[in-house]
């Protein structure tokens, strides 16, 4: 048949070219970085969330003032609306207590990489494990396993349709005022959020041909679950949690203006310091600009870095 | 005793409605009552359009589906009963081979990791280098450098890739493998590469096929035995070559006749069955015989009666009421001039009824159009044809 000297050719050119390719393929996380790297928009996070976090290390040593004296107490008058701005000794000028704006906002980055990452995490954490829970039931539980997610999602829902501030005050009013209560209660409203992004994630993986071709093998379903639908549905997981990085920031900010936050006001915190500015944002617009920006770009820098670590992750866009 | 025997095999998915409480509303009756034979040694090809259940009757051996009815014997074993526990162990006889390439190899993994997965799973090969050893020697059986163990997926092309997922397959030395449109998803060139592979492969380890497709050419090069399948049911079974040279079903005869001959003037000429209308819905069937709201043969009876699978001699098997008459020219199809009246160029011409709306193009075997026009006019075109020319 002529057909089989042609595929022979065709063989023989697949193999050239293929011997011609770097001869072994690179680790998949070794690649991951080494575009990571090569990628501008993940350099721009990089730099920006290294800066945040060395702030959040060293921003009480480096500040210029105290945080909490009120040391230009007599040059503020806030119900007079009279305000100072920046000037050679006050960088970022005075808040409405009189205090160095510039050392509350060093000193205040630590508190608020603290809040943020640790939300974050608990909303992950639990939020991943009921994800993987509810998911994998789904997927590969059978008729039982359908049921078991049904209520797990159930739950998740009846939690999701509650307003995320609402739930947050509910938190901390049951709980009581305390540092812990703003991370737990903000961590506890992205839960849901992490829940059922992983589980709608790993669905769409679990009915796809490899897990498919890994049942037929006769693959057990826990490591099917552990080597083929979960590192395959992470990659917006990680992006979420980046975006809820910065909305967490934002959402303790909330709680504090609520008079829910950290109670103690030694401790400045960038979320606090919007939310205290904002009262005066008529007279001294300044005030709240600094927080707000810092805010801003921090959450920039997490969100830039995680976009592209998911891209540098995802093996077909690889090139 | 055959390899694998399919007795009544019964795939119906329940439709489900209800937010907490679901309730049951109706089934899709994916594979009906299907019993087929596959002998060692053997390729068994099942062909029909998109929809028929042919897909879903390969997981349904592999059991990646729950069998509703029937049995599915490998061998003796009944795999459609086997506890959980047993299935997974016994998997390792049954194989598949996916119709998507890529989206059938995990993107994480790298070839080494793919391959040795499955033998880890049954514990074949003592350790990783043992595995390795063996893996290397199913690359070379593939056709594929052996540089590819540490790449992954991505890096190779969809015919390499297809190889992948059929060295997959053979690592674990399986009695029967299931090939799912194995080569639909490729260019025209490197299926040729890939049947020649399935065949060498098969003449040299001694593999079953069970072969889903639905390019009748591809099937009937690779196939000894053909089963057609029509909305869940097998509508004709017989050796490759008896079901080319005579093909007996309503149903196969008009796939048969959507393929192009090579030959312009036999092109012109020959006799083409057009389908009317889409496939039915598998979650309400038809009564009766299946094909009897397309089949231009169509008698009451078959609106009635579900014709059985019999046979029409020399193990060619059709289940129809009217095997004989058709075969015999005594029932005439719907629209079909006499014989005594000699088709003249104009006088069909007259008689072409209106234009049923173009068919969805996913299923180029059926084409849905009347069934008389175009016929016995060469050159001219009728609109019905030219609608199936521009798929």
């Amino acid at each position: 048949m002529s057909l089989v000297s042609t595929t022979s050719k065709i063989d023989r050119l697949a193999q050239l070219t293929a011997g011609t390719e770097t001869s072994s393929g690179a680790s998949l996380w070794r690649e991951a970085m080494r575009r990571l790297r090569r990628s501008k928009p993940a350099l721009i996070g990089g730099v920006v969330i290294a800066a945040f976090v060395l702030l959040a290390v060293i921003g009480p040593w480096i500040a210029p003032y105290s945080p909490t004296d009120q040391t230009w107490r007599g040059e503020v008058f806030s119900n007079r609306g009279e305000f100072v701005g920046a000037r050679a000794e006050n960088w970022f000028g005075l808040d409405h207590l009189g205090r160095d704006v510039f050392s509350r906002m060093l000193v205040g980055a630590r508190q608020t990489l603290l809040v943020g990452v640790v939300s974050m995490l608990i909303g992950l954490l639990v939020g991943a494990v009921i994800g993987l829970v509810s998911g994998a039931a789904a997927t590969l539980g059978g008729r039982f396993g359908q049921r078991i997610d049904d209520l797990v999602m159930r739950v998740t829902d009846i939690l999701l349709a509650l307003p995320s501030l609402l739930l947050a005050v509910s938190v901390a009013a049951v709980m009581g005022q305390s540092l812990t209560t703003v991370m737990i209660a903000v961590g506890v409203v992205q839960i849901p959020v992490f829940a059922r992004l992983l589980r709608g994630s790993m669905l769409a993986q679990g009915g796809s041909d490899y897990v498919l071709a890994a049942r037929s093998l006769g693959i057990r379903k826990r490591r099917i679950v552990v080597t083929q639908i979960l590192p395959n549905s992470l990659s917006p997981v990680i992006v979420q949690a980046t975006l809820s990085l910065a909305t967490a920031i934002i959402e303790a900010a909330a709680l504090s203006y609520l008079g829910l936050g950290n109670p103690d006001p030694s401790v400045p915190e960038w979320g606090v310091m919007l939310s205290q500015a904002e009262r005066f944002f008529d007279n001294e617009p300044m005030m709240s600009m600094y927080p707000a920006v810092a805010i801003i770009i921090t959450a920039l820098g997490f969100t830039l870095l995680g976009e592209a670590m998911r891209e540098a992750l995802d093996p077909k866009l690889r090139g | 005793m055959s390899l694998l025997e399919l007795d009544g095999v019964k795939v119906h998915f329940p439709v489900r409605k209800g937010l907490l409480f679901n309730r049951t509303v109706g089934h899709v009756y994916a594979v009906d009552g299907i019993s087929l034979k596959v002998e060692a040694g053997q390729t068994y090809g099942l062909v029909g359009e998109s929809g028929c259940g042919k897909t879903t009757l390969g997981r349904a051996v592999l059991r990646l589906v729950d069998v509703t009815d029937g049995s599915v014997v490998l061998d003796g074993t009944d795999v459609a009963k086997l506890p959980e526990k047993e299935l997974r162990t016994f998997r390792r006889r049954l194989q598949m081979v996916f119709q998507d390439p890529l989206g059938s190899l995990n993107p994480r993994q790298n070839i080494e990791s793919i391959l040795s997965e499955g033998m880890a799973a049954h514990g074949i090969g003592a350790d990783q280098d043992e595995r390795r050893e063996r893996i290397r020697d199913i690359l070379a059986k593939v056709g594929l450098p052996s540089n590819a163990l540490s790449r992954y997926p991505h890096e190779f092309s969809g015919g390499q890739r297809q190889r992948i997922g059929i060295a997959r397959a053979l690592v674990l030395e399986p009695d029967l493998i299931i090939c799912d449109e194995p080569v639909s998803a490729l260019d025209v060139s490197i299926q040729a590469q890939v049947i020649n592979l399935l065949e060498e492969l098969q003449e040299s380890m001694g593999l079953t096929y069970l072969v889903i497709a639905h390019d009748l050419a591809v099937v009937r090069h690779i196939s000894d035995v053909i089963g057609v399948m029509y909305l869940g049911s097998l509508v004709e079974e017989a050796p490759s070559d008896a079901l080319y040279e005579e093909p007996l079903h309503p149903y196969t005869r008009a796939l048969m006749s959507a393929v192009p001959v090579p030959d312009p003037e036999v092109e012109d000429r020959r006799e083409r069955i057009l389908l009317h209308g889409d496939l039915p819905s598998p979650a309400n069937p038809p009564s009766g015989c299946r094909f009897h709201t397309r089949c231009p043969w169509a008698q009451p009876k078959c609106a009635e009666e579900r014709p059985e699978l019999t046979d029409a001699g020399g193990g060619h098997k059709v289940a129809c009421h009217f095997t004989g008459e058709i075969k015999a020219g005594t029932l005439r199809r719907a629209g079909e001039p006499e014989p005594s009246a000699a088709p003249e160029p104009s006088a069909p011409a007259k008689t072409v009824p209106p234009q049923a709306p173009a068919p969805e193009a996913e299923t180029p075997e059926a084409e849905a159009s009347e069934g008389s026009s175009g016929e016995g006019k060469p050159g001219a075109k009728a609109p019905g044809a030219k609608a199936s020319g521009e798929k």
